[in-house]
């Protein structure tokens, strides 16, 4: 089992399979909010769903509406699990609160390095430790 | 966070429940960012209170479908239910919903409408000024240099903070509609000087003069630099001077293809006098290339999702269009008529569309059989005229998202461009 440190976005503890991309996510108009699937034309998880994933990625991007098409999801129950993610911005910070998903950034490892889509994860908000679990 | 004696207050509920509720949200954001403390903001702009039926109809089985079931449980966040009281400052609604008069047209029903309407007159009771625009800019929301302020809406971000040197993080609808009522935003990012240095030098070597080469240019820069804050130089068609206009349409554009919130322009943009002025003490993480083999590849990029010449609707006015683009819309159409078959919606605010119905170019766009609409356009309000498959468009934002959201097929160019498909009914456009 791989251990990461990093700080708390949101607290509260959860695990699931990971859901990694590389690709920034939008979120409105980037996401379908009442399927938790990713449908921006170039992204790599196009098409993807993210319901009770841990979704690890690089940040958000594009539309201000990005809190409220997550907020969106959770309601429609599609959210993921938890959030994992390397760059702060406004969007993905009151994203994360109102999506009420454990979230972490600012990890000593490179979550994009050392996680894999299927690997086990999970997050603990509150300290901000990661524990990764290697698909078999 | 640090706050102070009044935001203690505020959080402790003594001056009521919505702004105690609007202080919590404020905090776990603020924390969820590393804040430290709280800012003043005079100017906020959001889109509070606002639901589609899903959210309306959701609400109504979970306890209630009422406004302030709305605001205070998704816009505030809340568990429960508070009274919604006045805003403070200067808050205005941004683009949502469907035309007033046009409804129908828009395939919307009328009880959306009559909700819409009731939304509506509760915001007007409360002091929220109903704009109905991305564009707040030209309808009667300007800031003031160093202005503090919230607001939503990428393409009124990058304007706010790059155009008039007001100072906004990307807020969400959340965060602008706790701020209403607390005049509180987290200190953090483009509210701070050191964070309003540009990261990313941009070297232009293509001239970049119409609207659409601005808009390609924004396109290209967001995906390059993504949430970084590009500086940019070179050749940049009009030495001294870039409208209203291209700048609507490039920052619209780089706020969507990547995250740029503010952009300076050496000479242009009010925080950018100079090279070393617009970059601060820092050396630019990396210089960016933009020529004629950039421009022609972005060009491609935004034509990837067409394939089908035939265009059944033509699409202006992303962001809402300014009154300018709609008197260039009525001189391209005066006297013609749009293809039987095709559709042209042209969207603008409420403010712009009564100087353009004064001008008579709200009459001229509709005797050729196009519509001048207003509140919403057809991204944000998911609506196409019936049966649209292949949509023609002047905004390199509309292109980014339209086609993702609506499973269509687009295709990117002038607004010249776009009228011809609309009059001729097929797309017939090429990278000038």
């Amino acid at each position: 089992m791989i251990v990461l440190r990093g700080r708390k976005v949101v607290g509260g503890c959860a695990e699931g399979e990971a859901l990694v991309t590389r690709d920034t996510i939008s979120g409105w108009g980037g996401i379908d909010p009442m399927t938790g699937t990713v449908i921006e034309t170039h992204h790599e998880l196009r098409g993807a769903c993210f319901k009770d994933k841990v979704l690890v990625f690089p940040g958000a991007k594009g539309s201000s509406g990005w809190s409220a098409a997550f907020h969106l999801a959770r309601i429609a129950g599609f959210a993921p699990k938890a959030m994992i993610f390397n760059v702060m911005t406004t969007k993905i910070a009151l994203g994360a609160v109102v999506t009420r998903a454990p979230a972490v950034t600012n990890l000593d490892q490179d979550p994009l390095s050392v996680i894999e889509t299927g690997d086990w994860v999970k997050v603990d908000g509150d300290r901000g430790i990661v524990e990764v679990t290697k698909k078999a | 966070m640090r706050l102070t004696d009044q935001e203690k207050a505020m959080l402790d509920g003594a001056e009521g429940p919505a702004k105690q509720k609007a202080m919590d949200l404020l905090v776990r954001y603020g924390e969820a960012l590393g804040a430290e403390n709280f800012v003043d903001v005079t100017n906020i702009a959001g889109v509070p209170g606002s639901s589609t039926m899903f959210l309306h109809d959701y609400y109504k089985e979970h306890g209630g479908g009422s406004f302030e079931d709305v605001f205070s449980r998704f816009d505030l966040d809340s568990d429960e239910t508070v009274p919604f009281p006045n805003v403070g400052g200067n808050c205005c609604h941004l683009q949502g919903g469907m035309d007033p008069e046009l409804w129908t047209e828009q395939g919307m029903s009328r009880e959306a409408f009559e909700h819409q309407q009731q939304d509506e007159a509760e915001l007007i009771r409360h002091g929220v000024k109903l704009l109905k625009t991305c564009t707040p800019y030209l309808a009667g929301n300007m800031p003031a240099y160093g202005e503090h302020c919230a607001w939503m809406e990428s393409s009124a971000v990058v304007f706010c903070n790059s155009v008039v040197g007001a100072r906004t993080n990307t807020e969400g609808r959340e965060s602008t509609s706790a701020a209403m009522l607390t005049g509180k935003i987290p200190d953090w990012g483009f509210h701070r000087d050191e964070h309003r240095r540009g990261t990313h030098l941009i070297q232009v070597d293509v001239p970049v003069e119409s609207v659409m080469d601005w808009g390609m240019l924004g396109y290209f820069i967001g995906d390059a630099v993504e949430e970084n804050i590009p500086v940019l130089t070179g050749k940049l068609g009009q030495p001294d001077f870039v409208d209203i206009i291209r700048h609507k349409h490039f920052g619209a554009a780089a706020a969507s293809s990547g995250g740029v919130e503010m952009y300076h322009i050496v000479g242009v943009t009010p925080e950018a006098g100079s090279l070393e002025a617009a970059l601060g003490s820092k050396k630019p993480l990396a210089t960016i290339h933009y020529g004629p083999a950039e421009r022609r590849r972005v060009y491609e990029s935004l034509n990837s999702n067409g394939r089908d010449l035939h265009v059944d609707y033509v699409m202006l006015g992303c962001p809402h269009a300014s009154i300018e683009q709609i008197g260039e819309a009525a001189r391209l159409l005066a006297g013609k008529k749009i293809r039987s078959g095709s559709s042209l919606w042209l969207f603008t605010s409420r403010a712009v569309k009564s100087v353009a119905d004064l001008h008579g170019y709200t009459k001229t766009i509709r005797d050729a059989g196009g519509l001048v609409m207003t509140d919403t356009c057809s991204a944000i309000g998911k609506m196409l005229p019936e049966g649209t498959k292949v949509v023609a468009l002047d905004s390199a934002k509309q292109v980014h998202y339209l086609p993702a959201i609506m499973g269509i097929e687009a295709w990117f160019g002038s607004t010249e461009d776009c009228i011809h498909a609309a009059l001729t009914g097929r797309w017939s456009g090429e990278l000038p």
